[in-house]
């Protein structure tokens, strides 16, 4: 009971004193994270509006693929890019093996499906005569794709909370292509899987306490926007 | 010199096959300026498909639409086409944003400017008595207002075709009595060319300058409302259209105008060139069978004047039809009032009878020997 009353403390204090390797970690898991969960709505929304939008033979194989995805285990996206990313891999001449770059692609690879897939499900949901109104409005098929996307934008704030929230409690992929390297690619789930091996239960608490807030705070805002909309 | 204006929409030889079927066929459709042309028909007749079709919204297997005599996506592209029209479809369709931003979001989709939008969409909101509602959610709306809303937004970009689809088919009577007022007065105030798509017969004959009635894919028959209601060309538009009743006959006698058909072993007089043993089918609107009470004495100078028997009596309304059984079915349209001066109950003998003149005779093919 001591281990955990004590962990608290001194993660409360590490909290409160701004440790400069706490919110050096913290920073970088935003800016990982957050690059990753951008990257992955622009192509997430693209090409799950163009899927929801067009008939093409293998629509189905594509789209269970697209399904699966969201399921993709971060162990083995974290083994293909650290494989892609090896000196002698198909991308090893970028040399960006244990930077943060990479863990930006791998957190990427996670997500885009899990926002491809929410998009392809929300878009196919609008009602089929929407898009004969759309069009029949005038629009081009771009300016059509964009207002499907405003119409089912609800669930695309959705889309952006799951894509977030699954890489930013990411570490396998994480540690694999980042390799935890203290102040370079070092985040808040790498260090807290360190940290707890090595004992030191009350910064892993730190760090766990962290990652918590910033899930529930960027959630909270993302909620804030979306309840926000639904009741207008 | 030929002042006569080109028509709006011409369309030749139009088909749509879908999955190995003809679901439209229309070998020739003339549109002119100005007119409601109002297309009336079962579910499934192909109106809808005739309305995307007209609207490049669905491409034909076969067949040209001009418009102005410009032939759609060859001389005029889709788009620039599109822009000119405006549809109304069942669903209101609005977008998930406020009202105001829906009826102007055709003119956005053009690329104008905010201050150009504004005193358009205003000018809509309040031409359909929605301008209260501007800053409201249309996610909010009623269905009545969330209609008007749907239509305003097709006026405000001042289309020079307006087609609607079923507009008002889901919404209860009172509704949609006030919004086909609404819509008629600005109609009419406009003058825009319309197509309006419907299956409720009422609704077709307020509105329309023209109408055609449509099954299976084809037009069967296009006139003014008073031409199709009492000279439908066959049967099926007859039903569609309220003839109540459709005797068939076989002409047994005829002079230079009227001729005798035989209908269920009575002899039912009317006006038309057939030949002798032909085989006919009568039409009688309901509305034009009167009925008077046996004891009366058949005092009525009326041509046809049947004794029957009441079978049914079902409420309509300001109406009661009474269905007869006078040796052949018939139907008849009566007002409560002389219902109970009547008093007519079902088993009541009365005399029915019709003028040879509210008779449509429809030919049903060559004559057979005498």
């Amino acid at each position: 009971m001591d281990l955990i009353i004590e962990g608290i403390k001194k993660a409360f204090w590490l909290l409160v004193s701004f440790d400069p390797e706490v919110l050096g970690i913290t920073f970088l898991s935003l800016k990982v994270s957050g690059t990753a969960t951008l990257i992955s709505l622009f192509i997430g929304i693209s090409v799950g509006a163009s899927v929801a939008l067009t008939r093409f033979p293998g629509r189905r194989i594509v789209v269970s693929l697209i399904n699966t995805g969201m399921a993709l285990p971060p162990v083995v996206v974290g083994l293909f890019v650290t494989i892609s990313l090896w000196r002698n891999g198909p991308l090893g001449f970028m040399g960006i093996l244990y930077t943060p770059l990479a863990m930006i692609v791998a957190q990427a690879v996670i997500a885009t499906p899990i926002v491809t897939g929410i998009t392809l499900a929300a878009v196919q949901q609008l009602p089929a005569k929407l898009r004969l109104q759309i069009l029949a409005l005038g629009a081009t098929r771009l300016q059509m794709l964009w207002i499907l996307i405003k119409e089912a934008k609800l669930s695309l704030l959705a889309a952006v909370m799951a894509g977030f929230g699954g890489v930013i409690s990411e570490v396998g992929a994480s540690i694999m292509v980042g390799g935890n390297i203290k102040g370079y690619s070092r985040v808040l789930t790498t260090a807290t899987v360190m940290e707890t091996g090595r004992g030191n239960f009350d910064v892993a608490i730190a760090l766990s306490i962290i990652l918590l807030l910033l899930a529930y705070l960027i959630n909270l805002v993302l909620t804030q926007v979306q309840q926000r909309e639904r009741r207008r | 010199m030929n002042t006569s204006p080109s028509p709006v929409f011409e369309a030749r030889d139009l088909q749509v096959v879908r999955g190995g079927s003809l679901i439209l066929n229309v070998p020739s459709l003339v549109v002119s300026e100005g007119e409601i042309l109002v297309l009336i028909g079962p579910n499934g007749a192909g109106k809808s498909t005739l309305l995307q079709t007209l609207s490049a919204l669905a491409k034909p297997s076969r067949g040209e639409i001009l418009f102005r005599g410009q032939k759609i996506g060859a001389d005029i592209p889709v788009l620039q086409y599109r822009r000119r029209l405006a549809m109304v479809l069942q669903e209101p369709l609005l977008f998930d944003t406020t009202v105001y931003n829906n009826v102007a979001s055709g003119l956005k989709i053009r690329g104008m400017k905010r201050d150009e939008i504004e005193p358009i969409v205003a000018r809509a909101l309040e031409r359909f008595g929605i301008a209260h509602l501007r800053d409201r959610s249309a996610r909010t709306l009623s269905g009545g207002e969330a209609r008007r809303a749907s239509i305003a937004r097709a006026f405000a970009t001042n289309p020079e075709v307006l087609l609607m689809d079923e507009p008002f088919s889901a919404l209860d009577p009172i509704m949609r009595e006030t919004l086909i007022e609404d819509l008629e007065h600005v109609l009419r105030e406009t003058r825009t060319t319309t197509i309006f798509v419907t299956h409720d017969r009422m609704e077709a004959l307020r509105l329309a300058t023209r109408l055609g009635v449509m099954n299976t894919g084809e037009i069967l028959q296009t006139g003014s409302s008073d031409e199709v209601m009492n000279r439908p060309v066959n049967e099926f538009v007859a039903s569609l259209v309220g003839v109540e009743t459709i005797l068939q006959g076989k002409v047994i006698r005829k002079n230079s105008r009227t001729f005798f058909a035989s209908v269920s072993g009575q002899e039912v007089q009317a006006i038309g060139a057939v030949g002798l043993g032909e085989q006919v089918s009568l039409c009688i609107r309901p509305e034009n069978v009167t009925l008077s009470a046996i004891a009366s004495g058949n005092l009525t100078s009326v041509t046809d004047t049947f004794p029957g028997t009441v079978e049914k009596i079902t409420p309509v309304g300001h109406y009661r039809k009474v269905q007869l059984n006078c040796g052949f079915p018939l139907v008849a349209y009566v007002t409560n009032h002389s219902f109970s001066d009547l008093s007519l109950r079902e088993g009541t003998e009365v005399l029915a009878s019709f003028d040879e003149m509210a008779i449509h005779v429809i030919r049903k093919g060559p004559p057979v020997d005498p």
